[in-house]
């Protein structure tokens, strides 16, 4: 083949490969790219630009306000509240889950009828495939004022119902539960994948020296899964300012007496931007979320290079 | 890595028998309690308005109803309406979406690629850092026209960088590369080894991406919250979402009015029919996870470690 000719069909390959690329690359510009510009926003009094309304007319005619949005964001002592909770269930749920889906997954492998350990796997792994509004609704049979369980049965034992939707101090352990209760069984499932793929000869080796399935759970079981939990682990605490929207949305039905133990930022975002239209504050906060969360992600990403270097993200 | 297999163990390495009861105790009544509060909702969703009223919501109603259903399938062309915009939204979407992905993810697969590594580092960056939900949302609302239409509920999720990453890495895993040196050499061109050489091979990396794709847009209700004001574009779970505080909701929006109305909203079993509103949503998963399951354990296993 000459060397035109093969440097001809690279470019054709190449070209072909753009196109290939072309769609997803058109929606990251429009939706991902385009919109980070819009960050200026945080720096800025959003007016509608009354002559010529349009989204970039509005945003060039709105009035710089420099660090107005995140000097009175940072002012406020709701934002305290709000980044305690956010960091507070963060760190609550990495432990608890790590913890619990853990234990869940060893002792699901040990589980000896395999018709068993399939049917707890498929029922666990239910929650995963359900959406928060519906996990809402299951909450809901609980907590309803008028029929709900916990509370039919708060009254059936003489005692007074709780208003479960107006009183923030029961939230944590709501949410806690729900998340635990959604997420647990999927953790535990892929927990349970990496258990599988534990080399067997590993449990031989430690039964012929006399291990017991105690001593082969502790020297066996756990070292293996050290570093996928350790990569995980890092991964969640890169995360530690987002939450799940859902969750914290919809779980406690959009109540507003119950912020102070439900709002979060990624829900503050929200509702700064839908219901008060305090755009610039919406998109300060965000991007103080996308900020450190960056930072986070970059060094979680670093301290995982450092102990497996193939599970990197980057 | 296609699916989880139940190591075989020899009966002398077995835990104890006190040890398994328990195990078996604590692992089971946790599944247990994953699938029942689904029983629950099923349970209330059967249960007549009066024994609600009298009792609450109660594993054991003292009287069983299928008024819900009932009132479900003559009144309500507001679910109806819902069901279709869930169907076509989750179809249409999960097929663009996976064109998308696939044809993406082949790129980036391709170690040839002149460009590869800008292209990841394109899309993976959107997973590192974003503009924020104030400034996604005005250029959706504003400038894409993302509003009151399908397009709203279909485009926003149209790509996920991690199912890029999860197909790329089945391709990685899956395809040698010589099969795509031996293509070339044939003479056969990009897409046509991509559509006749690889697809066929990828089926399970596909599937995978398919029903999390699917999944996506079937829970979707944030959507619809954000872009969606006209009852006729709710898809289910948006409807579910408002039928919580208005559970005449379904009534306002049908076709029957007047005198008749008024009658059926006297009647309107609100609460059993909220319930078997979460029925319908869930009984299509409920019934199709177990059978797919393997796919999006295998899907996921990739991408909690790659992703």
């Amino acid at each position: 083949m000459g060397e035109a000719k093969n440097k001809r069909k690279n470019r054709k390959k190449t070209l072909m490969l753009l196109t290939m690329v072309a769609p997803v690359s058109i929606w990251l510009i429009l939706l991902r790219y385009i919109p980070m510009a819009g960050i200026v926003l945080a720096f800025k009094q959003y007016k509608v630009y009354t002559k010529a309304p349009s989204l970039i007319n509005n945003i060039v005619h709105s009035n710089w306000v420099g660090l107005g949005n995140f000097k009175f964001l940072f002012a406020s002592s709701d934002t305290l509240l709000i980044l305690r909770n956010t960091i507070g269930y963060n760190l609550l749920w990495i432990a608890l889950g790590v913890v619990i889906s853990v234990s869940l997954a060893i002792m699901l492998n040990e589980v000896r009828s395999k018709f068993a350990a399939k049917t707890y796997q498929t029922l666990m792994f239910f929650p995963y495939f359900i959406s928060w509004v519906v996990v809402s609704y299951f909450v809901m049979a609980l907590l309803d004022p008028t029929s709900g369980l916990i509370v039919k049965a708060q009254l059936a034992g003489g005692g007074e119902a709780t208003n479960w939707y107006h009183d923030y101090k029961p939230w944590p352990v709501i949410l806690t539960l729900s998340n635990l209760w959604k997420n647990m069984g999927y953790q535990t499932i892929l927990y349970l994948a990496a258990i599988t793929g534990i080399d067997k000869t590993q449990y031989e080796a430690a039964a012929i020296d006399g291990a017991g399935k105690w001593q082969q759970i502790w020297h066996v079981t756990i070292p293996n899964l050290r570093s996928m939990v350790i990569i995980l682990l890092i991964m969640d605490l890169g995360k530690i300012f987002n939450s799940d929207f859902g969750l914290f949305y919809s779980v406690p039905q959009n109540s507003g007496s119950i912020f102070r133990t439900t709002q979060v930022l990624d829900t503050y975002v929200y509702r700064a931007l839908m219901n008060s239209q305090k755009i610039g504050m919406s998109t300060a906060a965000s991007l103080f979320q996308n900020t450190v969360g960056f930072i986070l992600i970059m060094i979680a990403n670093t301290a995982i290079r450092k102990i497996d270097p193939d599970s990197a993200l980057f | 890595m296609s699916e989880i297999k139940i190591r075989k163990r020899n009966r002398l390495q077995s835990v104890s028998l006190p040890a398994e009861i328990i195990i078996n105790l604590l692992v089971g009544g946790f599944a247990l309690l994953c699938i029942l509060p689904f029983i629950f909702v099923i349970i209330i969703s059967f249960s007549s308005e009066e024994s609600i009223r009298l009792i609450g919501y109660s594993f054991r109603p003292l009287e069983w109803s299928t008024a819900a259903y009932k009132f479900v399938f003559d009144m309500g062309s507001q679910l109806w309406i819902s069901y279709f915009n869930s169907f076509f939204v989750s179809t249409v979407g999960t097929l663009i979406s996976l064109l998308m992905c696939v044809l993406y993810a082949y790129a980036l697969f391709r170690k040839d690629f002149k460009y590869r590594k800008f292209f990841t580092f394109f899309v993976f960056f959107t997973m590192l850092f974003g503009g924020g939900l104030a400034p996604t949302y005005m250029v959706c609302k504003q400038m894409l026209g993302l509003s009151d239409n399908y397009a709203a509920l279909i485009v926003p999720a149209l790509v996920n960088p991690f199912f890029i990453i999860i197909m790329r890495t089945f391709l990685q895993t899956s395809v040698p590369t010589e099969l795509i040196e031996a293509a070339s050499i044939d003479g056969s061109g990009e897409y046509n080894t991509l559509f006749r050489i690889i697809i066929p091979i990828s089926k399970p990396g596909i599937a995978t991406v398919a029903l999390l794709t699917v999944i996506n847009y079937w829970n979707d209700w944030f959507l619809a919250m954000l872009y969606i004001r006209e009852p006729k574009f709710y898809p289910l779970q948006y409807l579910l979402m408002k039928a919580q505080n208005q559970a005449d909701f379904l009534i306002k929006n049908s076709s029957v009015i007047g005198v008749e109305a008024t009658k059926l909203l006297r009647d309107l079993p609100g609460t059993s029919l909220r319930m078997s509103l979460v029925v319908f949503i869930v009984v299509p998963i409920a019934c199709a996870y177990p059978f797919f399951q393997r796919y999006i354990i295998s899907g996921l296993t990739i991408g909690s470690v790659k992703g």
